[in-house]
């Protein structure tokens, strides 16, 4: 057993490896076309076209050596513009006219990715198809051999040696690993050129469900529900004697794959919309351009907009009524998905302290509000131009809680902060949501009257940093905005004291009782 | 008035915890073990790298000085009573009240060999540090006593992959306290995990090698066994060596009456280390077990701060895990049914859960519940064997107290089946079962049946008002999308209180 392990973690590694060199294996020749549909106005590419002698004809093996060209040929075309713009249309920084006519920096990263995707060619076009399935292959089949042997234990709670291992309590391997997730999330938000190879890799799939060529985002997107499919085997074997986690985890990983990724990359109609995704999780759900793309779209598209908006202000707080939080956190949602299944190593990291929550509540809250008021101003300057600062607004929203947060932090964080971070500390629908389950759902965990031995369990392994324990010890019913319902603390107590409930009858006295309290209540006074 | 606690465990930190939420003394609490409180209970995790020492402590640091509670890490080598004076190592504390809460030491019987490097008990912090410094070279370990920290023991080695020699004086396990069926059980489980599990087998000698550690075991049996480790797990008994030869009564422990008091004014004793001159009937004088420290430590506090109260544990319950088989018990199980007691009990066929009810031959009240791999609700239970409830009352109701997490299979019509055929009866299992029906059955239902059902036929009405009104809109507008996504709003919510009104059916017909 041992022995399939390795050579599953061998595999895996050297898939990964294979991933990792074929971002340098291309040649690269400039390609006129993408950059001209990059760039999308004629009067700029008139200036890139003459500068652009310089690179034409020419091959690169090397992918710095292009980029730096690029940036080079750009940055001339950029200042021949702006020359152009001062000199022959006398246009200054007072014009509106000014602004839409010079060539910016953000156009110019932005065409940078397109054009290095469609430039590149060589060794890794060639033998593309041998790259995509070596790779992996190597990698899930490696990661199943190494999580398949664990069947061989009898079923029940493993956590065996987590606090022994580097990898599960903020070692070297996890710092490593963080690292490397962190870098990806950079390098996809803002150099997503560098990456622009493995877009090329995975163009076959992408061919595979619908025309077109593939984008980053559909190569995150790939790579993200590989993750959650197999991380997700993997918890299921690890909790395979608990039916509430084999029918949770099959759920995510449901949602994550058909309405995640297969319906929107299959259907055409349905191209780059989540129909799961609700606001202000989906905080450009009210952007003008997502409207507009909806009115385009005729009936569909208007029936589109308006499930988007009963979706968030009443499907979600109706069934938070019922169930609480957790039929969305931990049984629909992408981000949750991952945090389920690719987080669960990490689950034990998230601080359970007074302070973490006390800076819990601060945050979430604040996200809500900012994403609220954001919308808000969006939606006004659909309706007047005085507004022109809303679009500062959402661009802080985007780069500061949209990438940095539920990205870089969020996920790049797992092994340093636990696998929550962004459900907890940053998402805007998780408060929304936690707010009715805190005031008023029926969900709540159910104390067994004074059967708790405080062993902490349940606070160790809750990944949003609850103090379980706290509230269990005292015989309390937990009744906490921030729990996602996974159930593990469920799982992982020793002594069968918590149950995920739903019950009405009790909807205002959820969390009063105190069933530890044995003396005479009346003369105890509860504190 | 300053009350001194000596012993910083469940029952110590229990009685100071009250005490602050009554009172304003000054207390101390003195232990030399740790600085903090931390769960006995969770020491195994500890050593199998569940959690650390740290996630082991259920208050956070700064929750003592908050509530001004002095923690003082020290050993108490004597009290003088009479001049109310602890001495302590290298300090003098004066009291006005003194509880004692030390705890217990584990058994030793005098084996040759019991002092040796790599032999030990489980039941301090000191002694998980010990385990992890003799498990460094560990090739095999012998385990020797068949109790709850036994087992315990043997999964941490085995967690580890360290083989491990279970030696148990009994013919099964825990036979003493199981019932047959359920030692059988876990018998069985214990060997599918691979311990070496030796029944009717006792320790001998142990052996050393020449460095004074641990070789060997000779059992009873003339059976040499090699080891490096040797965990002696045959029970604790009260930690009560240092108060010999004072004015303090003992006998196995220190000897309290019914308010916790002991032979000397102002000195009261609770834990593992109390023993009740007069036990409550059917419970025993030394009950070592973290919900009776629990419920002392409350009820000390409550005497000493607000009116003497009588320490009154309720009924008998109590739970523990067999590697992955959890284990409760509700009321009276013991061992070997007692004449006047009648049985009924279910088992798996996997031979991994368990459900047993014990009931009064005559007047057929239910005694009490053992579950084995299926958990159980404290609340429902206690309330049935309370009121001394009908045995078919319960069975019909039984779904009640299931506590198992969501989509698990249950199995309580399985057990009334049993009966049934036992005893020629056709009762049925009502489907009472939802967290609803529970409330009402333990009178914590905030709303009426009558309510409920107002309120059904209230969501009934509006939805179907909404949704109609939601079809009608756009024939009376012209402007599409805000009328669209005014009736999308109305048609959400029409449903949403439709889904509404029909959960409260579900809710009225769940509690019939
Ligand atoms: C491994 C293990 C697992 C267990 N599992 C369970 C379980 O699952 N369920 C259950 O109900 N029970 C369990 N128990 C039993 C339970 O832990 C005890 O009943 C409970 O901890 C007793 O609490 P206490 O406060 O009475 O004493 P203790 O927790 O023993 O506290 C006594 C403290 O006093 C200190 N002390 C003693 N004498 C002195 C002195 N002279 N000077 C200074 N300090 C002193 C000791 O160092 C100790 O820290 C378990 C016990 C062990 C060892
Ligand atoms: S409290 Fe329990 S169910 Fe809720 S998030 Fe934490 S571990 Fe999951
Ligand atoms: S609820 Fe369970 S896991 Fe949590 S502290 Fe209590 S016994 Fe341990």
């Amino acid at each position: 057993m041992k022995g399939i392990r390795i050579i599953g973690l061998v595999a895996f590694v050297i898939g990964l490896m294979l991933f990792v060199v074929s971002l340098g294996l291309s040649d690269y020749s400039l390609d006129m076309d993408s950059l001209e549909s990059g760039i999308d106005k004629d009067y700029h590419f008139n200036f890139v076209e003459k500068e652009s002698g310089m690179m034409k004809g020419k091959t690169y093996t090397s992918m710095w050596a292009f980029f730096l060209d690029y940036d080079q040929m750009m940055s001339n075309a950029q200042s021949a513009i702006l020359n152009d713009v001062k000199t022959n249309l006398k246009l200054t920084t007072a014009d509106g006219d000014y602004w839409s006519k010079i060539l910016k920096n953000e156009k110019i990263n932005k065409v940078k990715f397109l054009v290095a995707r469609d430039s590149a060619q060589g060794f890794l076009l060639r033998k593309r198809g041998l790259f995509l399935w070596l790779s992996l292959i190597l990698i899930c089949v490696g990661a199943l051999m190494y999580i398949f042997p664990s069947m061989n234990l009898l079923p029940g709670i493993k956590n065996d040696g987590i606090f022994h291992s580097g990898l599960h309590s903020r070692g070297a391997l996890g710092i490593t690993i963080g690292i490397f997730m962190t870098v990806f999330y950079i390098v996809l938000y803002w150099f997503p050129h560098l990456m622009a190879n493995w877009v090329v890799l995975v163009q076959p799939i992408k061919s595979m469900m619908m025309e077109g060529k593939a984008d980053q985002w559909f190569l995150y997107g790939f790579i993200y529900t590989i993750a959650i499919l197999i991380m997700g085997i993997r918890f299921m074997i690890k909790y395979r004697h608990n039916k509430y986690q084999l029918v949770r985890t099959f759920s995510v990983m449901f949602f994550q794959l058909c309405f995640a990724f297969a319906l929107p990359n299959m259907i055409r109609a349905l191209q780059g919309v989540d129909l799961k995704n609700a606001w202000p999780l989906d905080y450009s759900f009210f952007f003008e351009y997502r409207i507009n793309a909806l009115i385009e779209e005729g009936n569909f598209g208007l029936w589109l907009l308006v499930w988007g908006i009963v979706l968030m202000a009443i499907v979600v707080p109706i069934i938070t009524y019922f169930y609480g939080k957790r039929w969305y956190c931990s049984w629909v949602c992408g981000c949750g998905g991952l945090a389920e299944t690719l987080g669960d190593p990490f689950r034990q990291q998230s601080d359970k302290s007074l302070k973490a929550w006390k800076i819990e509540r601060y945050l979430i809250h604040f996200v809500l509000v900012f994403a609220v008021v954001m919308t808000i101003l969006v939606v006004l300057s659909l309706f007047t131009d005085k507004l022109g600062f809303s679009y500062n607004v959402r661009a802080w929203y985007g780069f500061f809680i949209g990438s940095i947060f539920a990205g870089v932090i969020g996920t790049g964080f797992y092994p340093l902060m636990g696998n929550r971070v962004w459900c907890r500390f940053g998402c805007p629908l998780a408060a929304y949501m936690g707010l009715i389950q805190r005031i008023k759902s029926r969900f709540r965990i159910t104390v067994n009257g004074g059967q708790c031995i405080s062993c902490g369990n349940c606070s160790t392994y809750c990944e949003m940093g609850i103090d379980v324990r706290h509230y269990a010890q005292r015989g309390q019913d937990i009744v906490r905005s921030s729990c996602v319902g996974c159930g593990i603390c469920a799982a992982v107590c020793p002594r069968g004291v918590l149950k995920l409930e739903n019950g009405t009858v009790d909807i205002d006295n959820r969390g009063i009782d105190l069933r530890t309290i044995h003396v005479p209540m009346d003369s105890v006074g509860i504190l | 008035m300053h009350i001194a606690i000596i012993g910083n465990g469940i029952s110590g930190i229990t009685a100071a915890r009250h005490i602050r939420k009554h009172s304003n003394h000054k207390i101390s609490v003195i232990s030399s073990e740790t600085d903090h409180f931390f769960s006995r209970t969770a020491l195994m995790y500890i050593y199998m790298g569940h959690m650390r020492y740290k996630e082991t402590k259920p208050y956070e640091d700064h929750f003592w000085e908050k509530n001004r509670i002095d923690l003082v890490r020290d050993y108490v080598h004597s009290i003088n009573f009479k001049g109310k004076k602890l001495q302590l190592k290298n300090q003098e504390i004066s009291y006005d009240k003194l509880i004692l809460a030390v705890g217990s030491t584990p058994n030793k019987f005098g084996w040759p060999g019991q002092d040796l490097d790599g032999v030990q008990g489980l039941y301090a912090y000191q002694d998980v540090e010990t385990m992890e410094h003799w498990s460094k070279d560990l090739k095999h370990a012998v385990i020797v006593g068949g109790g709850l920290i036994g087992i315990e023991m043997a999964e941490m080695f085995l967690s580890r992959k360290i083989p491990v020699t279970f030696l148990v004086r009994e013919k099964s396990y825990w036979n003493g306290v199981l019932p047959s069926e359920e030692s059988a059980m876990i018998n069985r489980h214990i060997e599918a995990h691979h311990a070496d599990l030796k029944l009717s087998t006792e320790l001998k000698e142990i052996l050393p090698d020449k460095n004074g550690r641990v070789r060997a075991v000779i059992t009873n049996k003339g059976e040499e066994i090699e080891c490096q480790f040797v965990g002696l797990t045959a029970g604790v008994h009260p930690n009560i060596n240092f108060l010999k030869d004072s004015e303090l009564a003992l006998a196995k422990g220190i000897l309290v009456n019914e308010y916790l008091e002991t032979n000397i004014p102002d000195v009261y004793a609770i834990g593992d280390c109390a023993q009740m001159q007069n036990p409550r009937k059917g419970r025993r004088p030394i009950e070592a077990v973290w919900y009776t420290g629990r419920m002392m430590g409350e009820t000390v506090a409550h005497t000493i701060c607000k009116k003497k109260t009588v320490y009154n544990p309720g009924i008998w319950f109590n739970s523990a895990k067999f590697f992955d088989i959890e284990y409760q018990v509700y009321g009276d199980v013991p061992a070997k049914l007692p004449e006047d007691y009648k049985t009924l009990y279910w088992e798996h066929p996997e031979g991994n859960r368990a459900i047993r009810i014990l009931y009064h031959k005559n007047t057929n009240e239910v005694v009490g519940f053992n579950l084995m791999g299926i958990r159980y609700r404290h609340e429902v239970c206690e309330q049935w064997l309370a009121n001394k409830t009908h045995i078919e009352e319960v069975l019909q109701h039984l779904s009640l107290a299931n506590f198992d997490p969501e989509f698990y299979s249950t199995y309580e019509k399985d057990l009334v089946q049993k009966y049934n055929q036992q005893n020629g009866r056709e009762l049925v299992l009502s489907n009472r079962s939802s967290t609803d029906a529970v409330a009402f059955f333990l009178g914590k239902n905030t709303q009426s049946k009558a309510d409920i059902q107002q309120g059904m036929k209230r969501n009934l009405m509006l939805g179907i008002l909404l949704i109609l009104l939601s079809f009608i809109l756009p024939f009376l507008f012209t402007v599409k999308l805000p009328i669209m996504i005014v009736s999308g709003l109305l048609v959400g919510l029409g449903i949403g209180l439709l889904l509404l009104s029909f959960s409260q059916r579900q809710v009225l017909s769940g509690l019939e």
